[in-house]
C-alpha cells in the first residue's frame, strides 16, 4: 500500500489496469482471447509509480547493473566519500542473500535498505517499492539502486530509475557488450571499472568496447574509471551532477499540480 | 533464472483472462518474445510446467514465436533486418538504428474452453 499517492498497486487489483480481451471463437470450438499485452506489465507499471515517487521530490534514481565483483558498491562507497557533503544519498541494495554491501555502505554514513532476494536474480520494481517506503525522498537528492551482480537477468526488469549505469571490470574482457546485447543495449552510461588494472590486463582495449557498444546501436558515454585510485571519477561525478541538474529542470518544467502524472517509459 | 518470474507474471496474466472470460480451461497460450527481450523461450516453456500446475493453466500448450530483429536507420531511413549483436543499418552500414521489432515479450492470445456453452457473451464474433 502506498500512503504517499494513493496508488495502491497489488497483485489482487492489478486487472482493474487492463482492458478487457477481445473474443473470437476457435475451429476447436473453444473461444480464443487477444491480449496483446507485455508479460511484465504488472512490473512495468509499477516502475512507473516509482518513477512517480522519484519525480515529484526531484530524486535521481540510478540502477547500477554489472556481473558479480565487478565494482559497484565500491563506486557507492567512493562517489558517497566524494559527493556526501554536497547532495544528501541513499543506497537500495539488492543481493540473494547478506547485509554486507549495506553495511559497506551505512559506514560512510548514508543510510542503505538491503533488499535480500534469495533466490530471484534480479532486483524488481516491487522490490523497490518496498524499499523506497523506508526512505524519506523528501530528505534526498540521489538513491543509487545497486542491483544483483548478474549480466542477464536484471535487464529485463524497469525499475522505475531514471538511468541505467552498467560497470563493466576490466578483469572481465572487453567482448562482454556483444555477450551481454540485452544488459549493454539498456546502459545510459558505461563505466569500464577497475581501470588501474589495464596496464596489467593489456588485452583489455577500450576501443573494443567502444566498438561492441556501436554495434549494438549504443550511444551510451563509456567512462574509464577506477574506485582503487580515483582515475575518472571527475568525469563519474561530473556525470551525475548534470543529471540531478537536468531532473530539477524536467520536473520544474511540469506544473506541480500535472507532477503526478506518468512520465514517459 | 529470471524466466520463472516471467512466467509467474504470464500466468498471473492468464488467470485473470480466464477468470474474465468465466473458463473452466486454458487450452493454448500464444506468446510473442524478441531475441533482445532478455528472455529464453526454451527457459520460459520448462518453467511453465512447474509454474502452472495446480492453476487453471495446467496443461494448456505454451506456443511461443521469436519476433525477428528489425531496425529502423537514422541516417538512411531503411527497416533492415539484423542480428541482436549487430544492430547495424543493413543498407547503409550506419550503427545509429531504432530497434523496430525483436524486444518484445507479448502475450498475443489465449484460447480457453467454457463449462457450459451458454448464450453468446458479449464481444463474441461468430463465423
Ligand atoms: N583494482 C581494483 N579493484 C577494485 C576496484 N573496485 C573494486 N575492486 C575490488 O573488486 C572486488 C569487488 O568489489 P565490489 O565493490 O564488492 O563489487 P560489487 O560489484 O559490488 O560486487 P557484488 O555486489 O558482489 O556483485 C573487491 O575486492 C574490490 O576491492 C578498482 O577500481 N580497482
Ligand atoms: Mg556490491
Ligand atoms: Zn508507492
Ligand atoms: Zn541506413
Amino acid at each position: 500500500m502506498c500512503d504517499t499517492c494513493g496508488c495502491n498497486v497489488t497483485h489482487g487489483n492489478a486487472h482493474l489496469l487492463q482492458p478487457g480481451g477481445k473474443l473470437e471463437r476457435t475451429d476447436s470450438g473453444h473461444e480464443s482471447v487477444s491480449v496483446l499485452r507485455n508479460l511484465l506489465a504488472e512490473n512495468d507499471h509499477t516502475a512507473g509509480h516509482n518513477r512517480q515517487h522519484f519525480d515529484r521530490h526531484g530524486v535521481l534514481a540510478i540502477n547500477l547493473m554489472s556481473s558479480p565483483g565487478s565494482g559497484k558498491t565500491a563506486l557507492l562507497e567512493a562517489t558517497i566519500d566524494a559527493l556526501g557533503k554536497e547532495l544528501a544519498i541513499a543506497v537500495i541494495e539488492g543481493d540473494l542473500e547478506t547485509e554486507n554491501d549495506a553495511e559497506r555502505i551505512r559506514r560512510h554514513g548514508v543510510k542503505a535498505i538491503q533488499i535480500t532476494t534469495g533466490s530471484a536474480c534480479h532486483l524488481d520494481a516491487h522490490m523497490v517499492h518496498d524499499a523506497l517506503h523506508r526512505l524519506d525522498l523528501g530528505q534526498l537528492d540521489i538513491v543509487f539502486i545497486e542491483n544483483v551482480g548478474n549480466l542477464v537477468c536484471p535487464a529485463s526488469f524497469d525499475l522505475g530509475q531514471h538511468h541505467n549505469v552498467t560497470l563493466l571490470s576490466v578483469p572481465e574482457g572487453d567482448d562482454k557488450p556483444a555477450k551481454y546485447p540485452v544488459m549493454f543495449r539498456s546502459a545510459d552510461l558505461v563505466l569500464l571499472s577497475k581501470s588501474d588494472l589495464l596496464p596489467v590486463l593489456d588485452d583489455f582495449q577500450p576501443s573494443n568496447a567502444r566498438r561492441h557498444l556501436q554495434a549494438l546501436a549504443s550511444s551510451a558515454p563509456i567512462i574509464e574509471i577506477s574506485s582503487k585510485t580515483g582515475a575518472g571519477m571527475d568525469a563519474w561525478l561530473h556525470w551525475l551532477l548534470e543529471e540531478t541538474a537536468a531532473l530539477e529542470h524536467r520536473i520544474g518544467a511540469i506544473d506541480p499540480t500535472t507532477a503526478t502524472s506518468m512520465p514517459a517509459p | 533464472m529470471h524466466e520463472l518470474a516471467v512466467c509467474q507474471a504470464l500466468i498471473e496474466q492468464v488467470k485473470l483472462v480466464a477468470h474474465e472470460q468465466h473458463a473452466h480451461r486454458v487450452v493454448e497460450i500464444n506468446i510473442d518474445i524478441g531475441p533482445l527481450s532478455g528472455v529464453e523461450a526454451q527457459l520460459l516453456e520448462q518453467a511453465f510446467s512447474i509454474a502452472s500446475a495446480g492453476t487453471v493453466a495446467d496443461g494448456a500448450r505454451l506456443i511461443s514465436k521469436t519476433t525477428p530483429v528489425r531496425v529502423n536507420c537514422r541516417s538512411c531511413g531503411q527497416v533492415t533486418d539484423a542480428l541482436p549483436t549487430r544492430l547495424i543499418c543493413a543498407n547503409c552500414g550506419d550503427w545509429q538504428t531504432r530497434v523496430v521489432s525483436g524486444d518484445e515479450l507479448l502475450l498475443t492470445t489465449v484460447e480457453v474452453s467454457r463449462n457450459i456453452p451458454t448464450e453468446t457473451p458479449p464481444g463474441i464474433t461468430e463465423h
